[in-house]
């Protein structure tokens, strides 16, 4: 069994998921300091993905980085970087899947923040970066772990953008999502339903893993 | 070491502008709630922005919108105990101590920390998370921070109110103790008479978000200026009064004409303590004929709700009664002396 499907899907939902994580972060910390207005149309756009159907996702993507299109043709002649069909085409596409989850989790934990404790640390003279990382991240770990954990799960289990970005091409850019669909297509039965159990089992992980941390997390407040 | 404050804030329909000074003293903030006391603070903290005025600490400029001036939180080098302590969760008794002292040098900042500890009695408590804490402590710990970072002056917003009542007592002698110690000026907010008359030397009223100038404690007991001062001051009886022909004036409220001097400009209302109520034998000068309404027997006191003939009732407090109690429905004369009366602009 070649289990490149695996590694490639882990890659990419790693990649992604440290991406989404700054950037859910960086937006969910920005949009809530911008006037109302700008706010709510803003945070309509950022939530989009959530919604959309992932081909959808899939069409605008190619829009911009199809290597006929302006992007994508430039980024082809300036630097020789193909950005469609290569095992990273579909790290663009989780990223932009993912991203709402990280972003709406992350905002929520921030609003729950207590502001007190910021203009506290502010009176002692702390500075506000250290604040930001010292003190309002780990008040909202609860939810900025939530928010990564999703993350990562959406992104390992991306379909359909990925497959119209980054296609099917065994060895090169399939993932375990593709590969299964791939192999019940060509009525290779078993070898998808083997691939389903991995994915059940690193989805099964993940969770326990989030829980246990939370359950340790627990104690030590206690 | 000084203290001055003149700033206008607007919040949708509220609107806060309040100035005073104080030098080296424990200064008062009285009001009720939401009426801005903790809003100043909060502004002279640096952490809301005043649309108008000016802010000086020590000579220092802390605000000035005309000349374009607005210190940071950290550039202000004040202290402020918020209401909830403001403790922070994740870390431990001692990181929180450490997080004051951040770019000072390790060995010097442990050495600093472990004699708070030691001065605020938190030893054995290093290890404890702020949530493990007792209120008690927990202030205890706010203070401790408060004063690592050596602040110019010292801002408390309402510290004895989220302890329960056992806790208080004491927790306010601790308070006392380091108010002493402390040399700076220090603001206190509260909307306790009771805490005001105990640890403040001065003080500023505040009203519905306005309030102006400062004056020692003693006279807003003794002769407070305005009606909102005296009834902070925890007076009762009030009522709208005008001036009349020879040091005489009328009070509609309570139905009577009174003798009093000397008479204020601008007289509006005229206020009697309870306490400074006495009962007389029969009609005469500064004596109201009231009916009895209600005798209600408080822990140390008797209190008499005494219907006037303008309507309103007067509320009497008798220390030590040694007469028989009047029963509701009969008639009292109740005498306002003219030493006692408080009239208020």
């Amino acid at each position: 069994m070649d289990l490149y499907p695996l590694y490639n899907a882990l890659r990419i939902a790693a990649i992604s998921c440290v991406i989404v994580f700054f950037l859910g972060i960086f937006f969910a910390h920005w949009v809530a300091k911008l006037p109302r207005v700008l706010k709510g149309i803003l945070d309509v756009v950022l939530t989009l993905p959530l919604v959309l159907p992932p081909t959808v996702v899939g069409y605008y993507l190619l829009l911009a980085f199809g290597p006929n299109r302006a992007f994508g043709a430039w980024m082809m002649s300036a630097f020789h970087v193909r950005l469609t069909m290569v095992w990273y085409s579909a790290v663009f596409a989780s990223v932009v899947v993912a991203f709402p989850l990280m972003y709406r989790t992350a905002r929520g934990a921030f609003e729950s923040f207590d502001p007190t404790l910021r203009d506290s640390a502010q009176t002692l003279g702390l500075s506000n970066s250290y604040i930001f990382w010292r003190i309002q991240m780990p008040y909202c770990r609860q939810g900025i772990l939530a928010g990564t954990v999703l993350a990562f799960a959406r992104a390992l289990g991306e379909y359909g953008a990925t497959s119209m970005i980054a296609g099917y091409t065994p060895g090169r850019t399939a993932t375990i999502s593709t590969t299964v669909y791939q192999l019940w297509r060509t009525n290779n039965d078993a070898l998808a339903f083997k691939w389903v159990l991995i994915n059940v089992a690193i989805s099964f992980v993940v969770l326990m893993a989030v829980n246990l941390l939370e359950k340790r997390e627990r104690r030590e407040a206690r | 070491m000084s203290v001055k404050v003149d700033i206008e804030k607007r919040l949708g329909d509220f609107s806060l502008n309040i100035n005073f000074e104080a030098a080296d003293v424990v200064h008062g903030l009285l009001g009720a709630s939401g009426c801005g006391k903790s809003m100043t603070l909060r502004c002279i903290a640096g952490v809301v922005t005043p649309d108008r005025g000016r802010i000086e600490v020590n000579g220092r400029v802390l605000f000035d919108s005309e000349q374009h001036i607005n210190l940071t939180p950290q550039q202000r080098k004040v202290g402020l105990l918020f209401q909830n302590y403001a403790l922070f969760p994740n870390m431990t008794v001692e990181g929180n101590l450490l997080a004051a002292l951040r770019g000072q040098e390790h060995s010097t900042a442990q050495k600093k920390v472990a004699e708070m500890i030691r001065r605020f009695r938190l030893e054995g408590l290093e290890r404890h998370r702020p949530n493990q804490l007792s209120g008690g402590q927990q202030q205890r710990l706010a203070l401790a921070r408060i004063l690592l970072t050596e602040p110019e002056i010292l801002m408390l917003d309402e510290p004895l109110s989220a302890l329960d009542s056992y806790l208080r007592w004491q927790t306010e002698l601790e308070l006392m103790d380091l108010l002493d110690r402390f040399t700076g000026t220090t603001l206190l907010v509260t909307h306790s008479r009771e805490e005001v008359r105990r640890l403040c030397d001065t003080v500023t009223v505040l009203d519905a978000g306005q309030g102006s100038g400062s004056m020692p404690v003693q006279s807003l007991f003794d002769a407070p200026e305005t009606l909102s001062a005296c009834l902070l001051s925890g007076c009762k009886n009030y009522s709208r009064a005008e001036k009349l022909a020879d040091g005489r004036i009328r009070v509609p409220d309570w139905g009577a004409e009174l003798t009093c001097s000397p008479i204020p400009a601008g007289l509006q209302y005229a206020a009697i303590r309870a306490h400074h109520i006495t009962l007389a034998d029969v009609s005469g000068e500064n004596v109201i004929p009231c009916r009895v309404q209600r005798v209600i027997e408080d822990v140390f006191s008797t209190i008499l709700m005494a219907q006037t003939p303008g309507g309103t009732p007067l509320r009497v407090e008798l220390e030590q009664v040694n007469f028989a109690l009047p029963q509701p429905g009969e008639t009292l004369y109740l005498q306002l002396s003219p030493e006692r009366l408080m009239l208020l602009k």
